[in-house]
């Protein structure tokens, strides 16, 4: 266990410089001056070489590279102009554009997205499994087979077409609700989950179908299985065989997938948040490259690599504690 | 049946049971018979003869199948009506299995839940039908494991964490947590060592003198039946062929099926054939000290071995023994820890590039798992063509020459050729995975347990062509495998494994007269007819 987590730990660190090096060569090595780019139109030469000072964009790639390392482990002071900004480690960089650290810029938009991937994936994991469960009970009857249509649907519908319908349907033509506007958690919890139930059902509503299939062919499989055969040979009722034995046969799979979809929402939402207007990180990715704020791009890169490795690594640990045949 | 005689002597009636799976093909056709409390009674017949088929539909397991059920199983019980299991509703059938009737599977590795902890499960069947408390099961599970030689406190583990021996002794706990009156065991024994198959035997024997219980014994294997049941029923592509008391049926067999069946069970007392014996002097193999481990587990634990050019030498030994792992290490997939294994006087470790794709060709394998050594999705031709493919032969019409002619060697038709590996059966799988290994004309061919998934009739035959295959195409054979009469009659040398150690070589004419006590205990369990 520990040396599992270490040696992750170390997996991650090499994928995580790996994908530092890759945007840091995207993003400051190609052609097209990031400098000149942050200064904006009519910029003086004297401006745009100080700006290029500031960037470090005079130095070469490598001693670059190394800087933007050290200025993660270590932290940095950026001069914004007359005053000095000190950075504290894990600092990202700092964006001229919105004269704030890329890491708090972050920290702000993280737990838009927190709220985001827990809540539609508690939906997503209670639809999928439900109508898994309830397709794999009469496999090839009527049932299965709408179960199987409508997941279908609502599994081919891109998330945004699906995040119209919502918007549409429950703020527009019934008014149920109002048009959603981020409150957070801290602030008012009703008002929190009220705003946050149609992104949230945009994101289970198309998810949900993976699920769906999952558990129902896991379920199916199990259900063929040597031990269920044991089970009905010792005069287990067919319920619990299912609802007990197959499920959790089927059980392991979901979760990990599970695992890996939260860390993709977590890494930011780009369709949900910019048709619900979030302030999450996806939004800000999209605003950020649109404007080419350079050091917040590279800082969501990095953001969204740690999350989606730190996903997977919690992926094996919940595998692991489910089947008891996996070590780690 | 109100025949209070009946009632008392009878517990099972089985009444001209038909199983049909949906085809329609007859699984089986019109069994009948009765069985006392306490008497075992035995079903053999080779695979597909409807033994499995009958077993299952004796606990109703075909329901919610497309598999149809006709005839009765009647289920007498004191004081009650007897109860059809065949009509029952699925509430009755359900409160009788476990507590009436039981069963213990051919899978040990499989038939218990991998999720779930061995004393939940016991504890679990035996609250479901008798609404015990926790305390009471748990109470109860430690009595039925001590009752089946397992440590109770290893009712805290997890299935994959026992041998299959243990699994099936845990099944058996199972069972008789309930107490039942029939226990209906299915090729019990045919996943296990013949050590461990003559334990759980033994103790199937001693659970059915101490509880009164009915035995239905279904094994394609006669030894296996002959020693436990009084009275045998032979069965044949679902019909009953022949029926009696064992002692009288095993000895004067009167149908021609029966005695081909009695004939192709291997025998330690059976004559082998005449052969020269290889020159000692003309050595292919030499392994020399060979240690293999994985982590901390040795596999191999120095040993020393000889395999003279043109002979067949015999590996014996319970699973866990390490003969798989020394026949692997012989055709190199699998490298020594330290020692040394020399082919023709060269250190197999020191073949690198092109000399190892040269001369690998020279080294086979023939697996025990014919089902999963051949790629279900490739034809068998194609499978048996690969070895040369991967050596870039391109000439189609040669490759197609060439598999055809093997296969027709081994037995099966260029038909078979275009066939999918599950529209084989066991043994025409085995014969494919022999024309494969022989593509390569290799002088060493490794048969990690080849004929032990296979049926005594199926596996005489697999046997028989090794024979003339060695002959026909100069082969030096190491033949591996736990059943020690099939061993005997393929090998000219036998070596006798324990722990990761060769205990004794001998020759084959000699293994029924070992030195070492071990080969000894390996004999004794050997069930004889």
């Amino acid at each position: 266990m520990i040396r599992f987590l270490l040696r992750r730990l170390l997996g991650a660190v090499a994928v995580l410089l790996a994908l530092a090096a890759l945007s840091y060569l995207l993003f400051y090595a190609m052609p097209g001056d990031p400098a000149q780019l942050a200064c904006g139109k009519g910029c003086t030469a004297p401006q745009l070489a100080q700006v290029r000072h500031a960037l470090g964009t005079d130095q070469p790639v490598l001693r670059q590279f190394w800087t933007f390392l050290t200025t993660l482990a270590l932290g940095h002071g950026f001069s914004t102009g007359p005053s000095t900004v000190w950075c504290s480690a894990p600092c990202l960089g700092y964006s001229y554009q919105s004269n704030e650290s890329v890491t708090q810029m972050l920290l702000d938009r993280l737990p838009v997205d927190v709220s985001l991937a827990l809540g539609a994936a508690a939906i997503w994991l209670l639809l999928g499994i439900g109508t898994g469960l309830y397709a794999a009970l009469r496999p090839g009857r009527l049932r299965d087979r709408v179960v199987n249509a409508v997941i279908l649907t609502l599994g081919s519908t891109p998330v945004f077409v699906m995040a119209l319908l919502l918007l549409m349907g429950a703020c527009v033509w019934l008014q149920l609700l109002p048009f959603p506007n981020y409150v957070p958690l801290t602030e008012d919890p009703a008002q929190w989950a009220q705003n946050l139930l149609l992104p949230w059902l945009a994101i289970a509503l198309v998810s949900a179908a993976g699920y769906t299939r999952l558990t129902r062919a896991g379920v199916l499989e199990t259900l063929n299985q040597d031990h269920i055969r044991t089970l009905r040979a010792y005069g287990y009722p067919e319920r619990r065989i299912v609802l007990r034995h197959a499920v959790r046969g089927a059980l392991p799979t979901v979760v990990t997938v599970a695992a890996m979809d939260i860390g993709m929402v977590l890494a930011g939402a780009v369709f949900t948040e910019t048709m619900f207007g979030l302030p999450g990180l996806g939004k800000l990715a999209v605003e950020s490259a649109s404007t080419v704020d350079l050091p917040v791009v590279c800082g969501i890169t990095l953001l969204a690599g740690a999350l989606i490795v730190v996903a997977n690594t919690v992926a094996d640990l919940l595998h692991a504690a489910l089947d008891p045949r996996v070590r780690i | 049946m109100t025949d209070p005689v009946l009632q008392v002597e009878t517990v099972l009636q089985v009444q001209d049971l038909r199983v049909i799976h949906p085809g329609p093909v007859t699984a089986l056709d019109g069994l009948s018979f009765e069985l006392a409390p306490g008497q075992v009674l035995g079903l053999v017949g080779e695979s597909g003869s409807g033994k499995s088929a009958a077993a299952l539909a004796l606990l109703g397991l075909h329901r919610g199948t497309p598999t149809r059920v006709e005839g009765a199983v009647l289920l007498h019980r004191p004081d009650r009506p007897a109860l059809d299991l065949n009509r029952a509703s699925d509430t009755e059938l359900r409160t009788v299995r476990g507590p009436e009737l039981a069963m213990v599977f051919q899978e040990p590795l499989t038939s218990l839940d991998p999720y779930r902890r061995v004393g939940t499960q016991i504890a679990t069947a035996y609250r479901l039908h008798t609404g015990a408390s926790r305390a009471d099961a748990r109470q109860r599970t430690v009595e039925v494991l001590e009752r089946v030689g397992i440590d109770p406190k290893r009712a805290r583990d997890y299935p994959h964490q026992f041998s299959g021996g243990m699994r099936q002794r845990v099944l058996i706990a199972m069972a008789l947590a309930l107490r039942p009156r029939v226990l209906v065991a299915d090729e019990p024994t045919t996943a296990l060592d013949v050590t461990v198959q003559a334990q759980i035997l033994r103790l199937l024997d001693e659970l059915r003198a101490e509880t009164g219980m009915a035995l239905v014994l279904v094994s394609h294997d006669v030894g296996v039946v002959g020693g436990l049941a009084a009275e045998v029923v032979v069965l044949r592509q679902g019909r009953a062929v022949e029926r009696g008391a064992t002692g009288a049926l095993l000895g004067r067999p009167e149908h021609p099926y029966t005695r081909a069946l009695l004939e192709a069970v291997p025998r330690l007392d059976a004559p082998l054939p005449e052969r020269d014996a290889p020159a000692a002097d003309d050595v292919l193999v030499e392994v020399e000290g060979l240690r293999v481990d994985f982590g901390s587990v040795r596999a191999l634990r120095g040993v020393d071995l000889t395999v003279r050019r043109g002979e067949t030498l015999g590996i014996v030994g319970e699973s866990g023994s390490g003969k798989s792992t020394l026949g692997r290490t012989l055709v190199r997939l699998q490298d020594p820890s330290s020692g040394v294994v020399r082919f023709e006087g060269a250190d197999l470790a020191s073949w690198r590039g092109g000399e190892l794709r040269r001369r690998r060709r020279e080294l086979q394998m023939v697996f025990q798992d014919p089902t999963s050594s051949l790629n279900p999705r490739r034809l068998i031709g194609d499978s048996v063509a690969e070895p040369l493919r991967v050596r870039g032969e391109r000439d189609e019409a040669k490759l197609r020459a060439e598999v055809v002619g093997l296969l027709e060697r081994v037995g099966l038709t260029s038909d078979h050729a275009d066939r999918h590996p599950h529209q084989l059966s066991g043994g025409q799988r085995q014969r494919a995975a022999i024309a494969r290994a022989l593509i390569l004309r290799p002088k060493l061919i490794v048969c990690d347990e080849p004929v032990s998934a296979l049926d005594v009739t199926t596996q005489a035959q697999v046997v028989g062509l090794l024979r003339e295959l060695r002959e026909e195409f100069d082969l030096t054979l190491v033949f591996i495998a736990h059943d020690l009469a099939v061993v005997r009659s393929v090998s000219d040398r036998v070596a006798v494994m324990r722990q990761g150690e060769i205990v004794e070589t001998l020759a084959a004419a000699k293994l029924t007269e070992p030195q070492h006590a071990y080969t000894r205990a390996l004999l004794d369990a050997v069930p004889r007819l």
